[in-house]
């Protein structure tokens, strides 16, 4: 476009009409924009919600879901730090935590979408192999801390207790017993090698309040999926059900 | 002769109009997240007082202003882009970015002259100085968030990213800054239209303004 077509030179006498003949037609341009995008929000707000998210909305979560799946990968790590880097971690909830259980003959039922697979005693988890790892633990609510998970890998895990040969499912279950909390997880994220059943904290045995004896050490999620206190592990191909994405929030929720 | 002249190419005016109502929302879903962790404060003023979050009903509602915000940061994201790609094909970049050192310092004798603390005013093109300065800055602040809420969103996968802003928590505080940055910049953007007069609104919604100008009217005479 050159200089000369953006000027528009009419009779003195004209140019008032002609200035409002443009801004009657703009200004009634912009106030059907204006309406459209009104009405465009008020439709994706009220439309049918999915575990309490508008379903558009739920719909583009579930897009970026799979844009960080694709881009998951085993060698994004995590950062790692030192101790004298480790923080204190606030225990943010308790669901699922109740006292009076026994906890040093605490069982894992791990399962498959056809059947019970094994109970596996938490004292056994000791023989797999033991990872000691410092990461970020990100809370939803955006606080952080650096926390000190030991424990065997999750991977370590299925390789033990998941049958060899059978194809792994999509999603894994985890619960506590009377699955008061419970969480889904994408088998990639759940395999990821920063993926801990931690029974150690700060090099002692876990704590009741961070989910003694057994709880999910998963730093590429948000501390919503880091669940306490494991009751249950469910190998499934049926995406699993999450505490918190029924609330309305982001069921990958991966960092 | 006053003639109508175009100053706003009809993409920016969509780009800008488009811009303010999602940069609204992403601000607004970002005060819904913010709250479930609210620790920045500057002296005494916290970030953000509790009548600020009772007068807006801001409390307990973290996971409808991360549905919000991560829906609409594509269209944020989509516009950004285009408003700058647009600018760079179209030539109008040139008009809107400061070409030379001086213009950082005409920059603050514009503020000096607005502020009437200066009698004249730096020679100009199409945007004064500060004006070149204030919307270039915004595109890179713009970027900036952009990048900052990518380094909260996945430090993992992004590790470097949040790295370039000292970690996460540096991420998240640069992410913070940048958004009391917008608002700062829409109190004096507004503040400026309101002294420039209806003339200049206006043409940020129809492109012309009306311009005096004589010599350049007997040349091109071009009629519609």
């Amino acid at each position: 476009m050159t200089e000369r077509h953006r000027e528009i030179i009419v009779p003195e006498r004209d140019l008032k009409s002609e200035l409002r003949r443009r801004t009657r037609r703009d200004f009634l341009i912009a106030g059907v924009a204006a309406a459209g995008g009104i009405g465009a929000y008020e439709w994706v707000r009220h439309s049918k919600r999915e575990d309490d998210v508008p379903w558009p909305q739920r719909r583009v979560l579930d897009f970026n879901r799979k844009l960080s799946e694709a881009y998951l990968s085993d060698s994004h790590l995590m950062p790692s730090y030192s101790r004298d880097r480790v923080e204190h971690l606030k225990p943010n909830g308790d669901i699922g935590l109740d006292p009076g259980v026994d906890l040093r003959n605490w069982r894992v039922q791990v399962s498959a979408d056809d059947g019970p697979l094994v109970n596996v005693p938490v004292a056994d988890l000791q023989s797999l192999p033991r990872v000691e790892m410092i990461t970020r633990f990100c809370c939803i609510e955006g606080w952080s801390a650096v926390a000190y998970w030991g424990g065997p890998r999750f991977s370590e895990f299925t390789r033990r207790y998941f049958p060899r040969g059978r194809k792994l499912p999509s999603y894994v279950y985890m619960a506590t017993v009377g699955e008061d909390y419970y969480v889904g997880l994408d088998m990639k994220s759940a395999m990821h090698p920063q993926t801990l059943l931690a029974y150690e904290q700060n090099g002692e045995p876990l704590k009741p309040e961070h989910g003694a004896p057994l709880r999910l050490a998963i730093p590429v999620k948000y501390g919503i999926k880091n669940i306490k206190r494991i009751g249950i592990v469910k190998y499934t191909d049926e995406k699993p059900g999450d505490y918190w994405a029924e609330e309305g929030y982001d069921w990958f929720a991966g960092l | 002769m006053p003639s109508l002249k175009l100053k706003h190419l009809v993409a920016v005016r969509w780009f800008h109009w488009i811009n303010f109502p999602l940069l609204f929302l992403m601000i607004w879903s970002g005060v819904l997240i913010y709250w479930a962790y609210p620790i920045y404060s500057i002296g005494p003023f916290h970030f953000f007082p509790a009548w600020f979050y009772s007068a807006l009903h801001i409390d307990h509602r973290l996971a409808e202003g991360m549905a919000l915000h991560f829906f609409f940061m594509w269209l944020f994201v989509a516009n950004g882009i285009l408003y700058v790609a647009y600018t760079i094909i179209s030539g109008e970049w040139r008009m809107l970015v400061p070409r030379s050192l001086a213009a950082f310092r005409d920059a603050w004798y514009v503020a000096l002259h607005d502020l009437h603390l200066r009698r004249d005013a730096p020679p100009q093109g199409k945007y004064n100085a500060a004006q070149q300065v204030s919307y270039t800055a915004i595109v890179l602040m713009g970027a900036a968030s952009v990048l900052s809420g990518l380094a909260i969103y996945k430090p993992a996968q992004l590790g470097w990213l949040a790295a370039l802003f000292g970690g996460y928590r540096g991420a998240r505080l640069a992410h913070f800054v940048l958004t009391v940055g917008y608002v700062l910049f829409f109190v004096v953007h507004v503040a400026q239209v309101a002294l420039a007069g209806w003339n200049n609104f206006r043409g940020m919604v129809i492109g012309y303004e009306i311009e005096d100008h004589p010599a350049l009217a007997a040349e091109t005479r071009v009629s519609q």
